[in-house]
Protein backbone atom coordinates (compact mmCIF):
# COMPACT_ATOMS: atom_id res chain seq x y z
CA UNK A 1 0.00 0.00 0.00
CA UNK A 2 2.69 2.42 1.02
CA UNK A 3 4.75 1.45 -2.02
CA UNK A 4 1.87 2.28 -4.32
CA UNK A 5 1.23 5.58 -2.55
CA UNK A 6 4.82 6.68 -2.69
CA UNK A 7 5.22 5.67 -6.32
CA UNK A 8 2.07 7.62 -7.14
CA UNK A 9 3.59 10.52 -5.22
CA UNK A 10 6.78 10.21 -7.24
CA UNK A 11 4.84 10.11 -10.47
CA UNK A 12 2.93 13.23 -9.52
CA UNK A 13 6.10 15.04 -8.45
CA UNK A 14 7.60 14.36 -11.86
CA UNK A 15 4.37 14.93 -13.76
CA UNK A 16 2.71 17.60 -11.67
CA UNK A 17 0.78 18.86 -14.71
CA UNK A 18 -1.39 15.73 -14.51
CA UNK A 19 -2.87 16.93 -11.23
CA UNK A 20 -3.64 20.30 -12.83
CA UNK A 21 -5.29 18.91 -15.94
CA UNK A 22 -7.01 15.77 -14.67
CA UNK A 23 -10.16 17.25 -13.06
CA UNK A 24 -11.06 19.26 -16.16
CA UNK A 25 -10.30 16.35 -18.47
CA UNK A 26 -12.44 13.98 -16.44
CA UNK A 27 -15.51 16.21 -16.31
CA UNK A 28 -15.12 17.13 -19.97
CA UNK A 29 -14.82 13.55 -21.17
CA UNK A 30 -17.55 12.06 -18.98
CA UNK A 31 -20.20 14.77 -19.32
CA UNK A 32 -19.53 16.16 -22.79
CA UNK A 33 -17.36 14.04 -25.10
CA UNK A 34 -18.82 10.67 -24.13
CA UNK A 35 -22.50 11.75 -24.49
CA UNK A 36 -21.80 13.53 -27.76
CA UNK A 37 -20.02 10.52 -29.31
CA UNK A 38 -22.65 8.11 -27.96
CA UNK A 39 -25.39 10.19 -29.54
CA UNK A 40 -23.80 9.41 -32.90
CA UNK A 41 -24.26 5.65 -32.56
CA UNK A 42 -27.36 5.28 -30.35
CA UNK A 43 -29.39 5.71 -33.53
CA UNK A 44 -28.11 2.37 -34.85
CA UNK A 45 -29.85 0.44 -32.06
CA UNK A 46 -33.34 -0.60 -31.23
CA UNK A 47 -34.65 1.00 -28.05
CA UNK A 48 -37.29 -0.26 -25.70
CA UNK A 49 -38.07 2.80 -23.60
CA UNK A 50 -34.69 3.69 -22.15
CA UNK A 51 -33.19 0.22 -22.53
CA UNK A 52 -30.89 -0.37 -25.44
CA UNK A 53 -31.81 -3.41 -27.56
CA UNK A 54 -30.33 -5.06 -30.61
CA UNK A 55 -28.16 -3.43 -33.25
CA UNK A 56 -30.37 -2.67 -36.20
CA UNK A 57 -28.12 -0.93 -38.67
CA UNK A 58 -29.66 1.93 -40.58
CA UNK A 59 -33.30 1.08 -39.80
CA UNK A 60 -33.90 4.22 -37.69
CA UNK A 61 -32.30 6.40 -40.33
CA UNK A 62 -34.41 4.79 -43.08
CA UNK A 63 -37.52 5.38 -41.03
CA UNK A 64 -36.57 9.02 -40.53
CA UNK A 65 -35.71 9.77 -44.14
CA UNK A 66 -38.08 7.54 -46.12
CA UNK A 67 -41.07 6.51 -44.03
CA UNK A 68 -44.19 8.61 -43.66
CA UNK A 69 -45.05 10.50 -41.45
CA UNK A 70 -41.53 10.68 -40.02
CA UNK A 71 -39.87 11.85 -43.22
CA UNK A 72 -42.58 14.49 -43.78
CA UNK A 73 -41.95 15.94 -40.33
CA UNK A 74 -38.18 15.72 -40.73
CA UNK A 75 -37.95 17.46 -44.10
CA UNK A 76 -40.46 20.11 -43.10
CA UNK A 77 -38.42 20.83 -39.96
CA UNK A 78 -35.21 20.98 -42.01
CA UNK A 79 -36.87 23.38 -44.45
CA UNK A 80 -37.96 25.62 -41.55
CA UNK A 81 -34.40 25.66 -40.20
CA UNK A 82 -33.12 26.75 -43.60
CA UNK A 83 -35.78 29.48 -43.89
CA UNK A 84 -35.06 30.59 -40.34
CA UNK A 85 -31.34 30.86 -41.12
CA UNK A 86 -31.80 32.72 -44.42
CA UNK A 87 -34.32 35.18 -42.95
CA UNK A 88 -32.05 35.77 -39.94
CA UNK A 89 -29.10 36.50 -42.23
CA UNK A 90 -31.22 38.92 -44.26
CA UNK A 91 -32.85 40.71 -41.34
CA UNK A 92 -30.80 40.40 -38.17
CA UNK A 93 -27.32 40.44 -39.66
CA UNK A 94 -27.95 43.11 -42.30
CA UNK A 95 -29.54 45.36 -39.68
CA UNK A 96 -26.61 44.62 -37.38
CA UNK A 97 -24.21 45.60 -40.17
CA UNK A 98 -26.16 48.80 -40.88
CA UNK A 99 -26.07 49.81 -37.20
CA UNK A 100 -22.36 49.02 -37.03
CA UNK A 101 -21.67 51.20 -40.09
CA UNK A 102 -23.66 54.07 -38.58
CA UNK A 103 -22.14 53.78 -35.11
CA UNK A 104 -18.59 53.49 -36.46
CA UNK A 105 -18.87 57.00 -37.92
CA UNK A 106 -18.38 58.49 -34.47
CA UNK A 107 -21.98 59.63 -34.10
CA UNK A 108 -22.83 61.29 -30.79
CA UNK A 109 -24.24 58.91 -28.17
CA UNK A 110 -22.90 55.86 -30.01
CA UNK A 111 -22.09 53.99 -26.81
CA UNK A 112 -25.57 54.64 -25.37
CA UNK A 113 -27.23 53.24 -28.51
CA UNK A 114 -24.85 50.30 -28.38
CA UNK A 115 -25.83 49.57 -24.77
CA UNK A 116 -29.55 49.78 -25.57
CA UNK A 117 -29.40 47.61 -28.71
CA UNK A 118 -27.39 44.93 -26.92
CA UNK A 119 -29.65 44.80 -23.85
CA UNK A 120 -32.05 42.05 -25.02
CA UNK A 121 -29.02 39.83 -25.70
CA UNK A 122 -28.48 39.43 -21.95
CA UNK A 123 -32.01 38.19 -21.28
CA UNK A 124 -33.48 34.73 -21.38
CA UNK A 125 -35.18 33.42 -24.50
CA UNK A 126 -38.11 32.15 -22.47
CA UNK A 127 -38.85 35.52 -20.83
CA UNK A 128 -38.58 37.49 -24.08
CA UNK A 129 -40.46 34.80 -26.02
CA UNK A 130 -43.34 34.94 -23.53
CA UNK A 131 -43.28 38.74 -23.53
CA UNK A 132 -43.56 38.87 -27.32
CA UNK A 133 -46.26 36.23 -27.47
CA UNK A 134 -48.33 38.38 -25.11
CA UNK A 135 -47.67 41.44 -27.29
CA UNK A 136 -48.63 39.55 -30.45
CA UNK A 137 -51.69 37.89 -28.91
CA UNK A 138 -54.66 38.46 -31.28
CA UNK A 139 -57.29 39.41 -28.68
CA UNK A 140 -55.26 41.01 -25.90
CA UNK A 141 -51.94 41.96 -27.36
CA UNK A 142 -50.99 45.56 -28.08
CA UNK A 143 -49.43 44.93 -31.49
CA UNK A 144 -52.69 44.61 -33.41
CA UNK A 145 -54.18 47.44 -31.33
CA UNK A 146 -51.22 49.59 -32.30
CA UNK A 147 -51.87 48.81 -35.96
CA UNK A 148 -55.50 49.83 -35.48
CA UNK A 149 -54.47 53.14 -33.87
CA UNK A 150 -52.41 54.09 -36.90
CA UNK A 151 -55.20 53.06 -39.25
CA UNK A 152 -53.72 49.76 -40.39
CA UNK A 153 -56.26 47.49 -38.72
CA UNK A 154 -56.59 45.66 -42.05
CA UNK A 155 -53.11 44.21 -41.46
CA UNK A 156 -53.96 42.84 -38.04
CA UNK A 157 -53.89 39.07 -37.75
CA UNK A 158 -52.99 36.34 -35.28
CA UNK A 159 -49.29 36.61 -36.13
CA UNK A 160 -48.22 33.50 -34.26
CA UNK A 161 -51.34 31.52 -35.13
CA UNK A 162 -51.26 32.08 -38.87
CA UNK A 163 -49.21 29.47 -40.73
CA UNK A 164 -47.94 32.06 -43.20
CA UNK A 165 -46.70 34.58 -40.62
CA UNK A 166 -45.67 32.43 -37.64
CA UNK A 167 -42.09 31.67 -38.69
CA UNK A 168 -41.35 35.19 -40.01
CA UNK A 169 -42.76 36.64 -36.77
CA UNK A 170 -40.50 34.38 -34.72
CA UNK A 171 -37.54 35.32 -36.91
CA UNK A 172 -38.19 38.99 -36.17
CA UNK A 173 -38.48 38.42 -32.42
CA UNK A 174 -35.30 36.34 -32.57
CA UNK A 175 -33.52 39.10 -34.52
CA UNK A 176 -34.73 41.70 -32.01
CA UNK A 177 -33.24 39.52 -29.27
CA UNK A 178 -29.78 38.88 -30.78
CA UNK A 179 -29.05 41.79 -33.17
CA UNK A 180 -26.63 43.37 -30.69
CA UNK A 181 -24.16 40.57 -31.24
CA UNK A 182 -23.55 40.88 -35.01
CA UNK A 183 -23.60 44.66 -34.54
CA UNK A 184 -20.71 44.51 -32.06
CA UNK A 185 -18.73 41.97 -34.08
CA UNK A 186 -19.05 44.15 -37.20
CA UNK A 187 -18.25 47.26 -35.21
CA UNK A 188 -15.02 45.69 -33.95
CA UNK A 189 -14.23 44.57 -37.49
CA UNK A 190 -14.78 48.08 -38.85
CA UNK A 191 -12.63 49.64 -36.15
CA UNK A 192 -9.79 47.30 -37.08
CA UNK A 193 -9.66 48.59 -40.66
CA UNK A 194 -6.83 51.15 -40.88
CA UNK A 195 -8.19 54.63 -41.59
CA UNK A 196 -5.41 55.28 -44.14
CA UNK A 197 -6.94 52.71 -46.46
CA UNK A 198 -10.19 54.62 -46.65
CA UNK A 199 -8.37 57.93 -47.05
CA UNK A 200 -6.18 56.61 -49.83
CA UNK A 201 -9.19 55.24 -51.68
CA UNK A 202 -11.08 58.50 -51.21
CA UNK A 203 -8.12 60.44 -52.65
CA UNK A 204 -8.25 58.11 -55.63
CA UNK A 205 -11.81 59.29 -56.14
CA UNK A 206 -13.74 56.38 -54.65
CA UNK A 207 -16.86 57.37 -52.77
CA UNK A 208 -19.82 55.98 -50.91
CA UNK A 209 -20.91 52.66 -52.32
CA UNK A 210 -17.67 51.95 -54.18
CA UNK A 211 -15.66 52.54 -51.03
CA UNK A 212 -17.88 50.13 -49.15
CA UNK A 213 -17.90 47.49 -51.87
CA UNK A 214 -14.17 47.56 -52.65
CA UNK A 215 -12.53 48.38 -49.33
CA UNK A 216 -14.84 47.90 -46.36
CA UNK A 217 -16.58 44.68 -47.42
CA UNK A 218 -13.46 42.64 -48.30
CA UNK A 219 -11.70 43.73 -45.12
CA UNK A 220 -14.79 42.91 -43.08
CA UNK A 221 -14.86 39.33 -44.38
CA UNK A 222 -13.39 37.79 -41.18
CA UNK A 223 -16.26 39.31 -39.15
CA UNK A 224 -18.78 38.23 -41.79
CA UNK A 225 -17.43 34.67 -41.58
CA UNK A 226 -17.76 34.56 -37.79
CA UNK A 227 -21.27 36.02 -37.78
CA UNK A 228 -22.49 33.72 -40.57
CA UNK A 229 -21.14 30.55 -38.99
CA UNK A 230 -22.37 31.42 -35.49
CA UNK A 231 -25.80 32.33 -36.89
CA UNK A 232 -25.92 29.02 -38.71
CA UNK A 233 -24.99 27.02 -35.61
CA UNK A 234 -27.43 29.01 -33.48
CA UNK A 235 -30.34 28.68 -35.92
CA UNK A 236 -29.83 24.95 -36.49
CA UNK A 237 -29.73 24.42 -32.72
CA UNK A 238 -32.83 26.55 -32.20
CA UNK A 239 -35.31 25.16 -29.71
CA UNK A 240 -36.18 27.53 -26.88
CA UNK A 241 -37.64 30.37 -28.93
CA UNK A 242 -40.02 27.97 -30.71
CA UNK A 243 -40.82 26.18 -27.45
CA UNK A 244 -41.62 29.48 -25.73
CA UNK A 245 -43.76 30.97 -28.49
CA UNK A 246 -45.31 27.98 -30.26
CA UNK A 247 -44.90 24.99 -27.93
CA UNK A 248 -42.87 21.84 -28.48
CA UNK A 249 -44.84 20.83 -31.60
CA UNK A 250 -43.92 24.02 -33.42
CA UNK A 251 -47.48 25.19 -34.04
CA UNK A 252 -49.68 26.22 -35.75
CA UNK A 253 -49.84 22.78 -37.30
CA UNK A 254 -46.03 22.33 -37.44
CA UNK A 255 -45.55 25.60 -39.33
CA UNK A 256 -42.64 26.50 -37.03
CA UNK A 257 -41.43 22.99 -36.25
CA UNK A 258 -37.63 22.90 -36.48
CA UNK A 259 -35.12 20.08 -36.01
CA UNK A 260 -34.61 21.09 -32.37
CA UNK A 261 -38.31 20.72 -31.46
CA UNK A 262 -38.69 17.55 -33.55
CA UNK A 263 -35.67 16.04 -31.79
CA UNK A 264 -36.99 17.02 -28.36
CA UNK A 265 -40.45 15.57 -28.98
CA UNK A 266 -39.08 12.36 -30.44
CA UNK A 267 -36.41 11.69 -27.84
CA UNK A 268 -38.32 12.80 -24.76
CA UNK A 269 -41.93 12.32 -25.80
CA UNK A 270 -44.60 14.97 -25.72
CA UNK A 271 -48.17 15.49 -26.82
CA UNK A 272 -48.43 15.86 -30.57
CA UNK A 273 -45.96 14.56 -33.09
CA UNK A 274 -45.21 10.88 -32.79
CA UNK A 275 -46.76 9.42 -29.70
CA UNK A 276 -44.45 8.70 -26.82
CA UNK A 277 -40.72 8.53 -26.63
CA UNK A 278 -38.50 6.94 -29.28
CA UNK A 279 -34.86 7.15 -28.30
CA UNK A 280 -33.62 5.28 -31.39
CA UNK A 281 -35.34 7.64 -33.81
CA UNK A 282 -34.47 10.65 -31.64
CA UNK A 283 -30.79 9.68 -31.69
CA UNK A 284 -30.96 9.27 -35.45
CA UNK A 285 -32.26 12.86 -35.68
CA UNK A 286 -29.44 14.02 -33.37
CA UNK A 287 -26.84 12.23 -35.53
CA UNK A 288 -28.19 13.78 -38.74
CA UNK A 289 -28.27 17.23 -37.10
CA UNK A 290 -24.71 16.72 -35.86
CA UNK A 291 -23.49 15.87 -39.35
CA UNK A 292 -25.34 18.80 -40.95
CA UNK A 293 -24.15 21.35 -38.39
CA UNK A 294 -20.58 20.09 -38.22
CA UNK A 295 -20.10 19.60 -41.96
CA UNK A 296 -21.62 22.91 -43.02
CA UNK A 297 -19.92 24.98 -40.35
CA UNK A 298 -16.58 23.35 -41.16
CA UNK A 299 -16.87 23.62 -44.96
CA UNK A 300 -18.48 27.05 -44.68
CA UNK A 301 -15.62 28.36 -42.56
CA UNK A 302 -13.05 27.02 -45.01
CA UNK A 303 -14.86 28.45 -48.02
CA UNK A 304 -15.33 31.86 -46.45
CA UNK A 305 -11.77 31.98 -45.08
CA UNK A 306 -10.48 31.47 -48.60
CA UNK A 307 -12.28 34.67 -49.61
CA UNK A 308 -10.84 36.77 -46.82
CA UNK A 309 -8.00 39.10 -47.70
CA UNK A 310 -4.93 40.37 -45.96
CA UNK A 311 -3.83 43.93 -45.72
CA UNK B 1 -19.75 80.83 -54.51
CA UNK B 2 -17.34 78.87 -52.37
CA UNK B 3 -18.90 79.75 -49.00
CA UNK B 4 -22.35 78.97 -50.41
CA UNK B 5 -21.21 75.57 -51.57
CA UNK B 6 -19.61 74.70 -48.27
CA UNK B 7 -22.70 75.79 -46.40
CA UNK B 8 -24.78 73.50 -48.61
CA UNK B 9 -22.39 70.70 -47.83
CA UNK B 10 -22.63 71.48 -44.13
CA UNK B 11 -26.37 71.50 -44.38
CA UNK B 12 -26.48 68.10 -46.09
CA UNK B 13 -24.16 66.68 -43.50
CA UNK B 14 -26.35 67.97 -40.65
CA UNK B 15 -29.45 66.62 -42.36
CA UNK B 16 -27.78 63.27 -42.80
CA UNK B 17 -26.65 63.07 -39.17
CA UNK B 18 -30.13 64.05 -38.02
CA UNK B 19 -31.62 61.30 -40.20
CA UNK B 20 -29.30 58.74 -38.65
CA UNK B 21 -30.19 59.90 -35.15
CA UNK B 22 -33.88 59.57 -35.97
CA UNK B 23 -33.26 55.99 -37.13
CA UNK B 24 -31.25 55.10 -34.05
CA UNK B 25 -33.82 56.69 -31.75
CA UNK B 26 -36.65 54.87 -33.51
CA UNK B 27 -34.92 51.54 -33.02
CA UNK B 28 -34.16 52.41 -29.39
CA UNK B 29 -37.91 52.74 -28.93
CA UNK B 30 -38.44 49.37 -30.61
CA UNK B 31 -36.04 47.85 -28.07
CA UNK B 32 -37.23 49.69 -24.97
CA UNK B 33 -40.99 49.92 -25.52
CA UNK B 34 -41.72 46.20 -24.87
CA UNK B 35 -39.94 46.49 -21.51
CA UNK B 36 -41.82 49.69 -20.69
CA UNK B 37 -45.07 47.98 -21.65
CA UNK B 38 -44.18 44.98 -19.51
CA UNK B 39 -43.65 47.14 -16.42
CA UNK B 40 -46.70 49.36 -16.95
CA UNK B 41 -49.04 46.45 -17.70
CA UNK B 42 -47.93 44.58 -14.60
CA UNK B 43 -49.60 47.29 -12.49
CA UNK B 44 -52.90 47.17 -14.34
CA UNK B 45 -56.14 45.36 -13.70
CA UNK B 46 -57.32 42.83 -16.28
CA UNK B 47 -60.07 45.26 -17.34
CA UNK B 48 -57.58 48.04 -17.92
CA UNK B 49 -55.25 45.81 -19.90
CA UNK B 50 -58.04 45.08 -22.33
CA UNK B 51 -59.71 48.49 -22.59
CA UNK B 52 -56.75 50.87 -22.29
CA UNK B 53 -53.75 48.90 -23.48
CA UNK B 54 -51.53 51.97 -23.98
CA UNK B 55 -52.59 54.11 -21.04
CA UNK B 56 -50.88 54.31 -17.69
CA UNK B 57 -52.52 52.38 -14.86
CA UNK B 58 -55.31 54.41 -13.20
CA UNK B 59 -54.44 53.26 -9.69
CA UNK B 60 -51.14 51.46 -9.82
CA UNK B 61 -51.33 48.59 -7.35
CA UNK B 62 -48.90 46.02 -6.10
CA UNK B 63 -51.60 43.34 -5.72
CA UNK B 64 -50.35 41.52 -8.80
CA UNK B 65 -46.87 41.36 -7.33
CA UNK B 66 -48.11 40.23 -3.93
CA UNK B 67 -50.19 37.54 -5.58
CA UNK B 68 -47.32 36.36 -7.78
CA UNK B 69 -44.96 36.29 -4.83
CA UNK B 70 -47.46 34.33 -2.71
CA UNK B 71 -48.73 31.87 -5.31
CA UNK B 72 -45.77 31.28 -7.56
CA UNK B 73 -42.54 30.24 -5.90
CA UNK B 74 -40.25 32.84 -7.46
CA UNK B 75 -38.14 32.96 -4.31
CA UNK B 76 -37.49 29.23 -4.73
CA UNK B 77 -36.73 29.61 -8.44
CA UNK B 78 -34.45 32.54 -7.73
CA UNK B 79 -32.52 30.60 -5.08
CA UNK B 80 -32.12 27.64 -7.43
CA UNK B 81 -30.91 29.80 -10.30
CA UNK B 82 -28.46 31.54 -7.98
CA UNK B 83 -27.08 28.31 -6.50
CA UNK B 84 -26.81 26.45 -9.78
CA UNK B 85 -25.32 29.33 -11.75
CA UNK B 86 -23.04 30.41 -8.91
CA UNK B 87 -21.59 26.98 -8.16
CA UNK B 88 -21.20 26.18 -11.87
CA UNK B 89 -19.33 29.40 -12.60
CA UNK B 90 -17.05 28.96 -9.57
CA UNK B 91 -16.24 25.39 -10.60
CA UNK B 92 -15.64 26.43 -14.21
CA UNK B 93 -13.17 29.05 -12.97
CA UNK B 94 -11.43 26.67 -10.54
CA UNK B 95 -11.21 23.55 -12.71
CA UNK B 96 -10.67 25.55 -15.91
CA UNK B 97 -7.84 27.70 -14.57
CA UNK B 98 -6.07 24.65 -13.13
CA UNK B 99 -6.15 22.89 -16.49
CA UNK B 100 -5.23 26.04 -18.39
CA UNK B 101 -2.24 26.53 -16.08
CA UNK B 102 -1.11 22.95 -16.60
CA UNK B 103 -1.37 23.34 -20.36
CA UNK B 104 0.23 26.77 -20.52
CA UNK B 105 3.17 26.33 -18.16
CA UNK B 106 4.36 22.73 -18.45
CA UNK B 107 5.95 21.01 -21.42
CA UNK B 108 4.96 17.41 -21.98
CA UNK B 109 4.32 15.13 -24.88
CA UNK B 110 0.53 15.27 -25.18
CA UNK B 111 0.24 18.99 -24.40
CA UNK B 112 -0.92 20.31 -27.78
CA UNK B 113 -3.14 17.31 -28.40
CA UNK B 114 -4.99 17.78 -25.10
CA UNK B 115 -5.32 21.52 -25.70
CA UNK B 116 -6.87 20.92 -29.13
CA UNK B 117 -9.08 18.20 -27.68
CA UNK B 118 -10.57 20.78 -25.29
CA UNK B 119 -10.86 23.39 -28.03
CA UNK B 120 -12.86 21.03 -30.24
CA UNK B 121 -15.73 21.52 -27.79
CA UNK B 122 -16.03 25.15 -28.95
CA UNK B 123 -17.19 24.01 -32.39
CA UNK B 124 -19.50 21.14 -31.46
CA UNK B 125 -23.27 21.29 -31.05
CA UNK B 126 -23.09 20.10 -27.46
CA UNK B 127 -26.83 19.84 -26.82
CA UNK B 128 -27.13 16.97 -29.29
CA UNK B 129 -25.56 14.69 -26.68
CA UNK B 130 -28.59 15.16 -24.44
CA UNK B 131 -30.06 11.64 -24.76
CA UNK B 132 -26.89 9.78 -23.67
CA UNK B 133 -26.28 12.48 -21.07
CA UNK B 134 -29.77 11.99 -19.67
CA UNK B 135 -29.30 8.21 -19.49
CA UNK B 136 -25.91 8.73 -17.82
CA UNK B 137 -27.46 11.01 -15.20
CA UNK B 138 -30.20 8.47 -14.67
CA UNK B 139 -27.63 5.72 -14.04
CA UNK B 140 -25.79 8.00 -11.64
CA UNK B 141 -29.10 8.75 -9.87
CA UNK B 142 -28.66 12.42 -10.61
CA UNK B 143 -31.84 13.14 -12.57
CA UNK B 144 -33.86 15.80 -10.77
CA UNK B 145 -30.90 17.15 -8.81
CA UNK B 146 -28.99 20.41 -9.04
CA UNK B 147 -25.79 18.38 -9.51
CA UNK B 148 -26.96 17.14 -12.92
CA UNK B 149 -27.12 20.73 -14.14
CA UNK B 150 -23.90 21.79 -12.44
CA UNK B 151 -21.88 18.90 -13.89
CA UNK B 152 -23.31 19.53 -17.37
CA UNK B 153 -22.58 23.25 -17.19
CA UNK B 154 -19.03 22.75 -15.91
CA UNK B 155 -18.28 20.30 -18.75
CA UNK B 156 -19.79 22.72 -21.28
CA UNK B 157 -17.80 25.60 -19.82
CA UNK B 158 -14.40 23.91 -20.16
CA UNK B 159 -13.57 24.63 -23.84
CA UNK B 160 -14.04 28.40 -23.64
CA UNK B 161 -12.46 28.74 -20.19
CA UNK B 162 -9.39 26.76 -21.24
CA UNK B 163 -9.13 28.63 -24.53
CA UNK B 164 -9.15 32.06 -22.86
CA UNK B 165 -7.18 31.23 -19.70
CA UNK B 166 -4.43 29.25 -21.44
CA UNK B 167 -3.87 32.21 -23.73
CA UNK B 168 -3.50 34.50 -20.72
CA UNK B 169 -1.25 32.19 -18.71
CA UNK B 170 1.09 31.89 -21.70
CA UNK B 171 1.72 35.63 -21.71
CA UNK B 172 3.08 35.66 -18.13
CA UNK B 173 6.90 35.81 -17.88
CA UNK B 174 8.66 32.60 -16.78
CA UNK B 175 10.89 34.51 -14.33
CA UNK B 176 7.96 34.91 -11.96
CA UNK B 177 7.63 31.17 -11.63
CA UNK B 178 11.36 30.61 -11.20
CA UNK B 179 11.68 33.29 -8.55
CA UNK B 180 8.79 31.78 -6.60
CA UNK B 181 10.29 28.30 -6.96
CA UNK B 182 13.63 29.57 -5.59
CA UNK B 183 11.74 31.00 -2.64
CA UNK B 184 10.56 27.48 -1.93
CA UNK B 185 6.99 27.72 -3.20
CA UNK B 186 5.32 24.47 -4.23
CA UNK B 187 3.80 24.14 -7.68
CA UNK B 188 0.24 24.65 -6.50
CA UNK B 189 1.24 27.63 -4.37
CA UNK B 190 2.89 29.26 -7.41
CA UNK B 191 -0.28 28.77 -9.40
CA UNK B 192 -2.58 29.97 -6.65
CA UNK B 193 -0.60 32.82 -5.10
CA UNK B 194 1.56 34.13 -7.91
CA UNK B 195 0.01 33.40 -11.30
CA UNK B 196 -3.75 33.32 -10.70
CA UNK B 197 -4.02 36.90 -9.39
CA UNK B 198 -2.31 38.11 -12.58
CA UNK B 199 -5.03 36.83 -14.90
CA UNK B 200 -8.00 38.45 -13.13
CA UNK B 201 -9.29 40.21 -16.28
CA UNK B 202 -9.47 36.86 -18.07
CA UNK B 203 -11.30 35.33 -15.11
CA UNK B 204 -13.84 38.17 -15.31
CA UNK B 205 -14.40 37.45 -19.01
CA UNK B 206 -14.94 33.74 -18.35
CA UNK B 207 -17.33 34.58 -15.50
CA UNK B 208 -19.63 36.78 -17.57
CA UNK B 209 -19.42 34.59 -20.66
CA UNK B 210 -20.78 31.68 -18.60
CA UNK B 211 -22.95 33.45 -16.05
CA UNK B 212 -25.45 35.01 -18.46
CA UNK B 213 -26.26 31.94 -20.62
CA UNK B 214 -26.36 29.62 -17.58
CA UNK B 215 -28.68 31.95 -15.69
CA UNK B 216 -30.96 32.10 -18.75
CA UNK B 217 -30.80 28.44 -19.76
CA UNK B 218 -34.06 26.58 -20.19
CA UNK B 219 -32.98 23.53 -22.16
CA UNK B 220 -31.06 21.50 -19.56
CA UNK B 221 -33.42 22.28 -16.63
CA UNK B 222 -36.33 21.26 -18.86
CA UNK B 223 -34.72 17.86 -19.41
CA UNK B 224 -33.23 17.21 -15.96
CA UNK B 225 -35.51 18.86 -13.39
CA UNK B 226 -38.92 17.53 -12.34
CA UNK B 227 -39.64 18.77 -8.78
CA UNK B 228 -40.97 22.27 -8.32
CA UNK B 229 -38.54 22.81 -5.45
CA UNK B 230 -35.57 22.52 -7.85
CA UNK B 231 -36.83 24.64 -10.74
CA UNK B 232 -34.82 27.60 -12.00
CA UNK B 233 -36.34 30.92 -13.07
CA UNK B 234 -36.69 30.06 -16.80
CA UNK B 235 -38.22 26.65 -16.04
CA UNK B 236 -40.44 28.14 -13.31
CA UNK B 237 -41.67 30.69 -15.86
CA UNK B 238 -43.04 27.93 -18.11
CA UNK B 239 -44.97 26.47 -15.16
CA UNK B 240 -46.22 29.91 -14.14
CA UNK B 241 -47.41 30.74 -17.65
CA UNK B 242 -49.32 27.47 -17.83
CA UNK B 243 -51.09 28.18 -14.54
CA UNK B 244 -52.10 31.82 -14.98
CA UNK B 245 -52.85 31.81 -18.69
CA UNK B 246 -55.74 34.26 -18.36
CA UNK B 247 -54.50 36.59 -15.64
CA UNK B 248 -52.45 38.95 -17.69
CA UNK B 249 -51.48 41.31 -14.91
CA UNK B 250 -49.89 38.40 -13.09
CA UNK B 251 -48.08 37.19 -16.20
CA UNK B 252 -46.50 40.59 -16.76
CA UNK B 253 -45.58 40.90 -13.09
CA UNK B 254 -43.90 37.48 -13.35
CA UNK B 255 -41.94 38.63 -16.39
CA UNK B 256 -40.81 41.76 -14.55
CA UNK B 257 -39.62 39.71 -11.57
CA UNK B 258 -37.74 37.34 -13.87
CA UNK B 259 -36.11 40.22 -15.75
CA UNK B 260 -35.01 42.35 -12.81
CA UNK B 261 -31.85 40.55 -11.60
CA UNK B 262 -29.92 40.47 -14.87
CA UNK B 263 -31.29 43.78 -16.15
CA UNK B 264 -30.05 45.49 -12.98
CA UNK B 265 -26.61 43.94 -13.33
CA UNK B 266 -26.51 44.98 -16.99
CA UNK B 267 -27.44 48.53 -16.12
CA UNK B 268 -24.40 48.85 -13.84
CA UNK B 269 -21.91 46.71 -15.74
CA UNK B 270 -22.92 47.01 -19.39
CA UNK B 271 -19.33 47.50 -20.52
CA UNK B 272 -18.13 44.32 -18.83
CA UNK B 273 -21.20 42.42 -20.07
CA UNK B 274 -20.60 43.45 -23.65
CA UNK B 275 -16.91 42.60 -23.46
CA UNK B 276 -17.47 39.24 -21.78
CA UNK B 277 -20.33 38.09 -23.96
CA UNK B 278 -18.66 38.92 -27.24
CA UNK B 279 -15.29 37.49 -26.18
CA UNK B 280 -14.11 34.82 -28.56
CA UNK B 281 -15.88 36.36 -31.55
CA UNK B 282 -14.01 39.64 -31.06
CA UNK B 283 -10.30 39.52 -30.46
Amino acid sequence: MRVIASSAGNFLRKHVYVAFILPALLIYVVFLVYPLLSSLYYGFFQWDGITRGAFMGLANFKKLLAESPYNVRFFSALKHNIHFFLMTMAVQNLVGLAFALILSRGIRGASVYQTIFFMPYTMSVIVLGFLWSLILNPTWGVFNKLLATVGLSGLARPWLGDMATALPAITLVNAWHWVGFPMLVFLAGLEAIPAELHEAARLDGAGGWKLFRRITMPLLMPSITIVTILTFIGNFNAFEIIFAMEGSSGGPYYATDVLGTLFYRTAFGEAGGFSGQDIGLGSAIAAVMFVIIFAISYLGTRFMRSREMQY
Amino acid sequence: MVPAQSSIRNWTRTACTTGLHVMLLAYSIVVLYPFFLMIVTSFKSTREIFFSPFGLPAQPGFETYLKVWKNASFNVYFANSAIITGVSVLLILAVGSLAAYGLARYNFRMNTAIYLFFLAGLMLPIRLGIVPLFLLMKNLNLVDTRSALILTYVANGMPFAIFVLTGFFRTLPGELEEAARLDGCGEFMIFHRVMLPLIRPALATVTIFNFVPLWNDLFFPLIFIRSDALKTIPLGMTLFFGQYETEWGLLFAGLVIATIPLATLYLFMSRQFIKGLTAGAIK
